[in-house]
């Protein structure tokens, strides 16, 4: 007979050993964090011998809360999103028992992170279309092609990968995901500039680059089905904890408005009130999602959640500069550098108003998540489609 | 933070009313009444008020109703906005059972929570919570003069809450004039009021209790608009599964899917703010007329899209008398006046928050 998950209480006292016996302030930082993932403390909800326990997910907050307060070492998830939000639930779910083993500890103590080859510049919001294609020989794959929109490549020891193994069929049939190694020959890591000057992401060119086969994760030919588990993680990534009112965005250009009374006009008013309510609207709807999440009522809330975000930033970060004026003609600075974190509100205003341009088109465009919440949600029927039935090498490019 | 989920107790109740109204409220029945005489559905308001016992749902159990909260109320008044039901339950049940309430007054109230007399706060409808109200009624020895103009549910009182200048008054119906008003709004019908030195009680001496009633009123209508937007986008949805042009479903086009997915997403919005709303009646939380504000410059507008969105996009049909758009699209409109504009409540809100205009 199978014990039964560990409830609050048995996660309290386990952790409560734990830092009696792993003390925060001495252990070595990896050390440390290793034996939290042994420990079965690392993701609660993850099975035992792979970071958790089997407990349920709603538990997961007291114990990093208990680990904070310890100032126990910390795996900087800030790094890592990629690899704890997508990589890791799509290898908990397709990999084999010896690619969780190999993969999941290192990407969860950080000492490993991970970056995400999907995109490519003719597969975007049709990511099923992509090219990059990986030709099976003997026990390894052949990979050749270009991927694009890669946050952290340049810092990242592992990428998940979707590539096209049988052009011959439709499109969502005929792919094959790996997990590539971003040290490999033949992987070449370009920065690509954006708007803002800085260079968040890169391109990614893929020559002849060898995959063994035990990388691939899923069958040859489910490469589109474990894509989905990823994708579908990453919305559950985004979103989360309650937020006081007049944060991000609406409390930067509030604050300005009540410091600098010159500034102020009637129209602009109207505008600073109209925003601060549809902010205020989207906060208590993200708390109404949290409220429906921890009472297990899980709503499609969440979709809005990003499409209402992405509104509000780039309207709220165009008034700010508006509201500026003169100042708003000035931006801080066009070097081009690599930051490993957008770092939001320490930049210049113009900045700001250029970074939130990338919320609509970032993590599923807005007009992507209109079709989903159109379909999926409402139950309208879908686009016709001209691409389902036919050979992916025969679809217009 | 406020529980902004619905109860069981809450989805019950939600399921008996609108039982009851598909039943004795379908919209054919209420395209019908707006050509009768009746100002107002008297069979369907017993059996809301009374029968359910949804008029007394705030009203402590010892004084005779339920002993609920607003918050049921709200729920009550989403289930109406869907059906757009002609009742005068915003004006009794919401609006004068908030002013006895608040006035510590019990006979009265009694009798509006048992659904067997009707009142009204009688002012116009379009009067804001966060604005000092105008005395248009002057009291002088027990006797009420003046005029109150677009008052909402007033043909269906007994009874008249009349804010005068040093306080709110009873008035008999019997005492006053009534003249019906066309209403923008054919299922909720206004009239104005004529004082001619009515004979009135002093219930509440001050403004303070018609106050409090108009920011529970302003709480409870962005709850009777969220269930209107929510109708609306409802059989729009449903009509354009059905609707084929060019050979294929009107709402296979994205050029309304879009639009109908960002009326859904307000709408969560919407359901989100009505509910914080009506929680902070509920509790008398020293939050309260932040969120009345925010939930009324929201709902507002998504109302009014939504009834917008559901005429344009049933095409022709959505243009005829005989189609319900109509009823909502009227319904919608008028409530973006009732009980302040959204450029009002905004303007509130913006003294409240610490943003003052230019």
């Amino acid at each position: 007979m199978s014990t039964p998950p560990p409830d609050a209480d048995d996660l309290r006292r386990r952790v409560e050993e734990f830092l009696s016996g792993h003390d925060p302030a001495t252990t070595e930082p990896l050390e440390f964090l290793r034996a939290r993932y042994d420990a079965g403390l690392a993701w609660v909800h993850y099975p035992e011998g792979h970071g958790g326990l089997g407990a349920p997910r709603a538990l997961q907050r007291a114990v990093d809360e208990r680990f904070a307060r310890a100032k126990a070492p910390r795996n900087n998830p800030e790094r890592n999103g990629i690899g704890l939000g997508m990589a890791a639930p799509t290898i908990l779910t397709f990999g084999t028992e010896e690619q969780r083993g190999t993969f999941l500890r290192p990407l969860w103590t950080g000492e490993e992170v991970w970056c995400q080859l999907f995109s490519e510049p003719g597969a975007g919001s049709d990511l099923a279309a992509l090219g990059t294609r990986a030709v099976r020989d003997g026990d390894r794959w052949i990979v050749n092609g270009q991927k694009v929109w890669t946050s952290m490549a340049h810092e990242a020891r592992w990428a998940i990968l979707v590539t096209r193994t049988d052009p011959d069929l439709p499109k969502h049939k005929g792919m094959t995901y790996f997990v590539c190694d971003m040290t490999a020959p033949g992987v070449e890591v370009r920065p690509l500039r954006q708007i803002t000057g800085e260079a968040e992401f890169n391109e990614v060119f893929l020559t002849d680059v060898v995959i063994p086969d035990e990388h691939r994760l899923g069958e040859v030919g489910q490469g589109w089905q474990v894509s989905t588990t990823t994708l579908m993680n990453e919305r559950v990534a985004i979103g989360g904890q309650a937020l006081p009112r007049e944060s991000g965005m609406i409390g930067v250009v509030a604050r300005l408005w009540r410091d600098r009374p010159e500034l102020r006009t009637a129209g602009l008013h109207d505008s600073l009130m109209r925003a601060w309510v549809e902010t205020e609207a989207a906060r208590l709807t993200g708390e109404r999602l949290r409220q429906q999440l921890t009472a297990g009522q899980p709503g499609p809330e969440g979709s809005a959640g990003k499409l209402a975000f992405a509104k509000l930033n780039q309207e709220v970060s165009g008034l700010e500069l508006e509201l500026l004026g003169e100042e708003g003609l000035r931006y801080d600075d066009w070097t081009m550098r690599r930051p490993s974190e957008v770092d939001f509100t320490r930049r210049s205003p113009g900045y700001r108003y250029l970074r939130a341009k990338g919320n609509s088109i970032e993590g599923g465009t807005s007009e992507i998540l209109r079709n989903i919440v159109a379909e999926r949600v409402l139950g309208l029927p879908g686009e016709i489609r001209v691409d389902k039935d036919v050979a992916w090498k025969d679809l217009p490019k | 933070m406020s529980d902004l989920l619905y109860s069981e107790i809450e989805n019950d109740l939600r399921a008996g009313v609108r039982g009851l109204l598909d039943d004795k409220c379908a919209w054919p029945d209420v395209l019908a009444g707006t050509e009768r005489d009746e100002p107002y559905d008297a069979a369907l308001w017993r059996a809301v008020a009374a029968e359910l016992g949804c008029a007394g749902l705030p009203v402590p159990e010892a004084q005779g109703g339920a002993g609920a909260t607003w918050r049921e109320t709200a729920v009550t008044m989403e289930e109406l906005g869907r059906a757009v039901a002609p009742v005068p339950f915003l004006g009794s049940a919401v609006l004068a059972t908030a002013a006895l309430l608040a006035a510590g007054e019990e006979e009265l109230l009694a009798g509006l929570a048992a659904g067997d007399r009707t009142a009204v706060l009688a002012v116009s409808f379009s009067t804001s919570p966060g604005v000092v109200l105008r005395e248009a009624v002057h009291a002088e020895d027990g006797r009420l003069t003046g005029r109150v103009t677009s008052v909402a549910d007033g043909l269906a009182a007994d009874v008249l809450l009349v804010p005068a200048q040093d306080g709110l008054y009873a008035v008999d119906a019997a005492d006053v004039t009534r003249t019906p008003v066309t209403s923008l709004d054919m299922t909720r019908r206004l009239c104005d009021v004529e004082l001619s030195g009515a004979p009135a009680r002093l219930v509440a001496p001050g403004d303070a209790a018609e106050r409090h009633a108009l920011t529970v009123g302003a709480a409870m209508l962005a709850s009777e608009q969220l269930g209107l937007a929510e109708k609306c986008l409802e059989i729009t949805v449903e009509y354009l599964k059905t609707r084929y042009q060019f050979g294929r479903p009107v709402g296979s086009y994205q050029g309304l899917k879009h639009r109908l997915a960002d009326l859904w997403t307000s709408i969560t919005q919407a359901r989100a703010v009505a509910r914080y709303a009506a929680a902070c009646v509920a509790a008398g939380d020293t939050d309260t007329d932040i969120a009345v504000a925010v939930a009324q410059a929201h709902c507002s507008a998504v109302a009014v899209r939504a009834a917008e969105e559901c005429v344009q996009m049933h095409g022709g049909i959505g243009f005829t008398w005989e189609h319900p758009a109509h009823l909502y699209l009227k319904r919608a409109k008028s409530l973006s006046i009732a009980l302040g504009t959204a450029d009002r409540h905004r303007a509130t809100l913006a003294a409240l928050v610490g943003l003052p205009p230019a």
